[in-house]
């Protein structure tokens, strides 16, 4: 038997396995626009999905991924669960996984929550966000956008990127940042001082008029108020007026650049162009490609691996 | 000891392409409908060649790929990942489907193929064509246009290509 495998941070899964996954992310896309988008690939599996916090878009999209996969699904709503009742997060992992599950995906405000529940059931473990530290299958779904837009390049050298906004706060931004870095493309965190990791994990600049001209890739981050303590960005219009992509910004973006988002987005704060007008905007794209890399990863731990040798004739 | 025969050169697979296309032809009168699908890996380029000899015989068919790693009744018993994506380059509904392998075996990635075609509409037809039916079948499937008959031990391996086909196997020395 194989050790476990599971999916929670871009570093630890590796530059291999990222490749490997945007190949088959590129089969599940294709699965995705077929008259059935269903395959019965992980018939009989079961993938559990804890959110301990909020979420649309990540939530529904491993659900859909999951069910393209023909895996059954359980949601635990924290809302409706016995978490209320003061259960331990230990005692809910293991009641479920009592119950029979393949596969947990993890939302926890904790860093770290993925690598503890780890410890505690023999299930794959998929990290959908964890505090501010990982959002792996985002930055998955953001490097298999890019991958398409730039006709399946396997290397992103020399691709520029400006990842801007609340950085600090962003899990999103440190994972995005580590998978574009591993295949090749130049990142750089735009963002005012106090929005910034005290060791930002890429150079960084605080003006986002010098690049907006120049760049490849402009990924949007969304300003974390649930997160964010006082006196981090003056009140006001000032965040918007120096950090957004306002009109006049949008108009300076090359005809081929690319604008991204991960959802969901503050209108008129960190971004005051409607993306829909936006030729350069990836952001319906970033999440029509979610369902695919998370079928990817969730076919990769449950159903790519095996004893029985390899037989090429069958 | 490890054993190596060739058992059709390049002109003999040459020769079965070309009868094979004519069967096909003969089989669906006027090609109506008639779409070519080699599946992934071998029998895409057995796909294109007899797609190939139909267009020049008679006239061209789409000729698409099918890749059925994730339709597999193996999942999880062995490694698998998808090889090359899905190509179908029609719909599907009402088409006669010329499915495509290089080897025919225990039957079950044809079986996949049926479930993965499936998915795609309702074909009128499904045909099987495959360059070397090797034996051993697991289950109840059988070719429509076959390049050779092959009688092969479980222990053999059978290699196709363009250049021909090679069984390879342990000897088992009591000959």
């Amino acid at each position: 038997m194989t050790e476990r495998r599971h999916f929670r941070s871009i570093d630890e899964v590796g530059i291999d396995s990222i490749r490997r996954l945007l190949d088959v992310t590129d089969h599940m896309a294709e699965v995705s626009r077929r008259p059935n988008p269903k395959v019965p690939a992980l018939r009989g599996r079961t993938i559990c999905n804890l959110f301990f916090e909020d979420s649309t878009r990540t939530r529904m999209s491993f659900d859909t991924a999951a069910k393209r996969l023909s895996a059954d699904t359980m949601t635990l709503a924290v809302g409706s669960s016995s978490v209320n009742k003061g259960e331990s997060l230990r005692d809910t992992v293991e009641t479920l996984s009592a119950m029979g599950v393949d596969a947990f995906v993890i939302r926890h405000r904790t860093a770290g929550t993925p690598w503890q529940i780890a410890e505690w059931t023999n299930a794959a473990i998929v990290n959908a966000g964890d505090g501010w530290h990982a959002h792996p299958t985002q930055a998955l779904l953001d490097a298999y956008t890019i991958r398409t837009r730039l006709g399946g390049a396997t290397s992103f050298d020399g691709l520029s990127v400006a990842i801007v906004g609340d950085v600090r706060h962003s899990r999103v931004a440190r994972s995005v940042t580590q998978i574009l870095t591993m295949l090749g493309a130049d990142v750089r965190l735009v963002a005012p001082r106090t929005l910034l990791p005290p060791v930002p994990m890429a150079p960084s600049s605080h003006d986002l008029d010098d690049v907006v001209g120049d760049v490849d890739v402009l990924y949007l981050l969304r300003m974390q108020s649930e997160r964010m303590g006082t006196g981090l960005v003056p009140g006001g219009t000032e965040y918007t007026d120096r950090f957004a992509l306002t009109p006049a910004r949008a108009r300076r973006l090359r005809r081929d650049a690319m604008v991204m988002h991960p959802g969901p987005m503050n209108r008129g704060v960190e971004i005051t162009v409607d993306p829909s007008t936006l030729g350069q905007s990836l952001i319906l794209d970033q999440v029509t490609n979610g369902i695919a890399a998370r079928m990817a990863v969730l076919f990769d731990l449950l159903g790519s691996s095996g004893t029985l040798e390899d037989g090429s004739n069958v | 000891m490890t054993t190596c025969k060739q058992v059709l050169g390049p002109d003999d697979v040459r020769r079965a392409i070309t009868r094979m296309a004519h069967e096909i032809i003969e089989r669906n009168r006027g090609l109506g409908g008639v779409v070519i699908l080699g599946m992934q890996r071998g029998g895409v380029w057995l796909a294109e060649a007899l797609a190939g000899q139909v267009a020049r015989i008679e006239r061209e068919v789409p000729c698409g790929s099918i890749d059925v790693t994730l339709h597999r009744d193996d999942i999880g018993l062995r490694p698998v990942s998808p090889t090359s994506v899905t190509n179908v380059p029609v719909a599907l509904d009402d088409a006669c489907v010329v499915l495509v392998d290089d080897v025919l075996f225990t039957g079950r990635t044809v079986k996949a193929a049926l479930d993965a075609i499936g998915d795609y509409g309702r074909p009128r037809s499904v045909q099987l064509a495959v360059l070397v039916d090797r034996g051993h079948r697991e289950l109840p499937i059988r070719p429509d246009f076959v390049g050779k008959n092959l009688p092969t031990s479980l222990t053999e391996s059978v290699e196709v290509s363009i250049d021909g086909v090679v069984i390879t196997g342990e000897d088992a020395g009591h000959d």
